[in-house]
């Protein structure tokens, strides 16, 4: 079935199977495979995208559940070649390291950052908590959280 | 091009910490994992696994899946064109199930269908008719059934004759004398489950037909040549028809060292001449590739009563699953770092790995050293309260150094600053007791804790280490690199899997160095470009990389400086020769079996409810043996979340199964460490050259894996007084329900 919606400002059509989910669509109907999939059971985060300005876990919203809304991925965070400021603390504090988890994380620093500009070290622990990394342990990315949101 | 004599670099020598050349397009979505991997007219492949973890294979039917909707194939063994069996160093496992299922979730036939969902009816739809067989999966009892491998294909590799059923490898290291006694005993039986790498970027690849009856496989996986060299005789291809290339990796731990979808995924390509990929799901990555093996370890140790150690004797059973995979070199290097880096003039020490009808293990960060790690120093624990010694005292006491003797008789030549690197960790200062009552997030248990902390408990723990850094027992290891010198650019080949680690940074820096050139690239990975690398494991890459990126550019400036033009040089590059392991008494053959040894100490503090069972690291300091830093800030990444993965083993991380059959394949019933579990990792840094790898380097990635589980536990146990014997710790053991 046809859907319409917005993603990253853009607005776009996909013809999808009814029991596909927004992560899939992303991925594989609309050319956006920046969010990851990682264990599409909405343990890992690494979908991580924003629904109408909600992070959500794009793995368990129904491709036919966006019709109509405005998506924003990780592709969309940042304009014109460059980096979202999330996106330069990951790199520089080297936060990074297979990186499956990246756009994940960066998606929900971005969402933390917003609603919350100068996050304790707690609550960047507790907001990043959905989204599961294997290679750091952690520490660059509280790093980076902690670059980004300028302290 | 510049006629200055010394140029200067602008960023990225040896030795600086460098931001990631792939860190940008992976924070924006940009970088191409094998799972973001497409093409015009791709299939969607499917895997049909067995729900039995041991059965004959009575008949396969599959014809109602090829008329679903969308399907282009259905195959099975039959459709396999060359050989049947491959494996990573034995050739024990079917391509695809024949007359027998060994384990659960072991590959029975192929589908390759226009639309995943296409693909997962069908492959419902091929019926399989099952006969359950006797299940062996006790390791205990594995060598009294039936043998699982009636040919026995471990055997006749130079390792120990051992004729009982179901045996990988059963090494016996004998030292000294084994009978030594002394004043003092402790004994112990210690166990570890089954941990998984869990990687997060699952199982994944596209292979594409070339049209001339070859194929190209894109693919995350550790090593591209010993890849092509398991599939080629499976397709019955030559090896240069089959070209593999590097998919991006999201991380790999030793879990894909051995295949998963490569020859699956290239049978149904060319079956179809349609690219096909094929991406696990989480669930079937979770029997979709090879585990840390699980171990059942009985220690002796004997000292003095000022607390030197005389005699060892361990006892060490790996459950090897189903397929050797790398089984024997896990079962070898279990036993060559059982005691832990300390001075064992006397010792017996037995490793057997069986197979059985588990899930297959295989390697895993650490690999073998893991296991023995948490034993022994659980030993040196119990030894030093028997003793009445500071157990950082009694570590010191022991400290093996250059000179010194290693178990399998090999005389320390190179760099093994053991009691430095544990003066320096027991130096760092843990943090002041948390007061009480405190945010619920600050407790052990998190959240989840609902009492104000009445139960909370502080211990200290302190463990070590120990572990060989690349291949050995004679393994004739190399790498490959070619450099293209142009004008004032290179471009570098070399087939080392980037998952990750960062070996990627690390080829960069010692080109830029050696070349002193700021415009080097380094191209992808693949098979057809340049010779092997060898594996992405084992904490070798680095140390190999870096040789070989060494020598091939020293020779291209000297090729340059001879022509004056443009240079294209490829080298290869050995370490320092290893000899196997007598099979009989386990010493060595030659003057060494081992290239050259890493070590870290970790002091860890951990409260834990005594009364809930719940637990929560507070605090990590540890000190590592690094020969020398090429990128620090990427060491220090390596260290914190090497650290995270023993957390995970330590506290939360195990495979279950119920006859053999895995009951919490999901990220929802196999729990690893999330941001709140983690707590702040303090790192120092010791750099001591290895006197024969470029510029000293040792790898860096394993042992803080090793020794974080132990430490962990040891910290448990001092809050505790429980004697914690089995990890991973559950709240059970904890609050005494189990001893």
């Amino acid at each position: 079935m046809k859907i319409e919606l917005v993603v990253n400002g853009d607005h776009r059509e996909a013809d999808v199977w009814p029991g596909e989910s927004l992560l899939f669509a992303l991925r594989e109907r609309l050319g956006l495979p920046g969010s990851k999939n990682a264990c599409e059971q909405g343990e890992c985060g690494s979908c991580s995208v924003l629904l109408d300005g909600t992070l959500v876990c794009a793995c368990l919203v129904l491709a036919v559940q966006a019709d109509g809304h405005e998506v924003v991925t990780v592709e969309g965070l940042a304009g014109n070649g460059e980096l979202h400021r999330v996106q330069e603390a990951f790199v520089a504090a080297g936060a990074v390291q297979c990186g499956f988890c990246t756009p994940g994380l960066v998606v929900a620093t971005a969402d933390l950052l917003a609603r919350r500009p100068e996050p304790s070290g707690d609550e960047i622990r507790e907001a990043l908590s959905g989204n599961l990394c294997r290679c750091t342990g952690y520490q660059k990315i509280f790093d980076a959280v902690r670059i980004a949101a300028g302290g | 091009m510049s006629t200055t004599t010394a140029r200067q670099l602008e960023v990225g020598r040896v030795g600086e910490s460098v931001p990631r050349a792939d860190g940008a397009p992976k924070t924006t979505g940009q970088f191409a994992y094998a799972s973001d991997l497409w093409a015009a007219g791709m299939l969607w492949g499917r895997t049909l696994r067995s729900p039995h973890a041991h059965a004959r294979i009575v008949a396969i039917d599959i014809a109602e899946a090829l008329t679903m909707s969308g399907v282009h194939a259905v195959l099975t063994h039959d459709d396999v064109p060359g050989a049947k069996l491959y494996g990573l160093e034995f050739s024990d496992q079917p391509v695809l199930a024949i007359d027998r299922v060994r384990y659960f979730g072991e590959p029975v036939a192929l589908v390759a269908a226009e639309h995943p969902e296409d693909a997962r009816r069908a492959a419902e739809k091929i019926r399989v008719e099952y006969e359950p067989l006797e299940l062996v999966t006790d390791p205990e009892r594995a060598t009294e059934q039936d043998p699982l491998h009636p040919d026995r294909p471990t055997m006749g590799h130079g390792y120990r004759d051992d004729p009982r059923p179901n045996i990988v490898r059963h090494l016996v290291i004998r030292h000294g004398d084994p009978d030594a006694a002394a004043d003092v005993t402790v004994s112990g039986v210690y166990e570890v489950g089954i941990q998984d790498q869990a990687f997060l970027g699952p199982e994944s690849g596209l292979a594409v037909p070339d049209g001339e009856g070859g194929v190209d496989i894109y693919v995350a996986t550790q090593w591209l040549h010993v890849d092509r060299d398991q599939v080629a005789p499976c397709l019955g291809l030559k090896p240069e028809q089959v070209r593999i290339h590097l998919g991006g990796v999201g991380g790999a731990f030793g879990g894909r060292e051995d295949l998963s979808m490569q020859i699956h995924g290239a049978m149904l390509a060319l079956h179809t001449a349609r690219p096909v990929k094929l991406v696990y799901d989480r669930e079937e990555s979770f029997v979709g590739h090879v585990h840390r093996h699980p171990a059942r370890i009985r220690a002796e140790h004997r000292a003095t009563r000022e607390g030197r150690l005389v005699c060892v004797r361990m006892q060490i059973l790996l459950d090897g699953g189903a397929y050797a995979s790398s089984s024997t070199a896990v079962t070898s290097n279990a036993a060559s770092f059982a005691c832990g880096p300390y001075e064992v003039p006397n010792a017996l020490i037995e490793s057997t790995c069986v197979y059985t009808n588990n899930p297959p293990c295989g390697a895993m960060r650490g690999f073998g050293a893991v296991q023995t790690c948490f034993a022994a120093e659980a030993q040196m624990d119990k030894l030093a309260a028997e003793l009445a010694i500071d157990p950082v005292e009694l570590r010191l006491l022991n400290a093996l150094a250059p000179g010194d003797t290693l178990l399998t008789g090999q005389v320390v030549r190179g760099s093994l600053p053991v009691a430095d690197v544990i003066r320096r960790a027991a130096a760092l200062t843990p943090p002041e007791p948390e007061e009480l009552p405190r945010d619920p997030i600050r407790l052990p248990g998190g959240a989840g804790n609902t009492t104000r902390g009445e139960g909370v408990q502080r211990g200290v723990g302190f463990a070590v280490g120990f572990k060989n850094i690349c291949y050995s027992e004679g393994f004739d290891d190399s790498c490959a690199a070619r450099v293209i010198l142009s004008g004032d650019s290179a471009e570098i080949h070399c087939a080392a899997a980037e998952v990750g680690q960062g070996v990627s940074g690390v080829i960069l820096q010692v080109a830029r160095t050696e070349l002193a050139l700021d415009d080097v690239t380094v191209a992808t990975a693949g098979t057809a470009m340049v010779e092997s690398s060898g594996s992405a494991s084992a904490s070798r890459l680095t140390y190999m990389a870096a040789g070989a990126v060494q020598l091939a550019c020293r020779a291209a400036l000297e090729e340059q400086a001879r022509t004056g033009g443009d240079v294209d040089v490829g080298r290869v590059y050995h370490h320092p020769r290893t000899w196997p392991l007598d099979p009989e008494t386990g010493q060595t053959t030659g003057d060494r079996s081992h290239v050259a040894l890493g070590v870290s100490a970790m002091r860890v503090v951990a409260e834990v409810d005594v009364e809930l069972g719940l637990t929560r690291v507070v605090w990590i300091g540890t000190a590592q043996d690094v020969g020398k830093a090429i990128n620090p800030q990427a060491v220090h990444g390596q260290i914190e979340g090497g650290t995270a993965q023993g957390l995970g083993l330590a506290l939360m991380e195990e495979i279950q199964t119920r006859d053999g059959l895995i009951t919490n394949a999901s990220f929802t019933d196999y729990l690893i460490p999330t941001a709140l579990d983690m707590p702040p990792v303090v790192a120092e840094l010791i750099e001591d050259p290895e006197p024969d790898a470029p510029y000293g380097v040792k790898g860096v990635g394993e042992p803080p894996t090793v020794v974080s589980t132990a430490a962990i536990v040891s910290a448990l146990r001092d809050a505790t007084g429980r004697a914690l014997t089995r990890v991973p710790v559950r709240p059970d053991d904890i609050v005494g329900l189990t001893s």
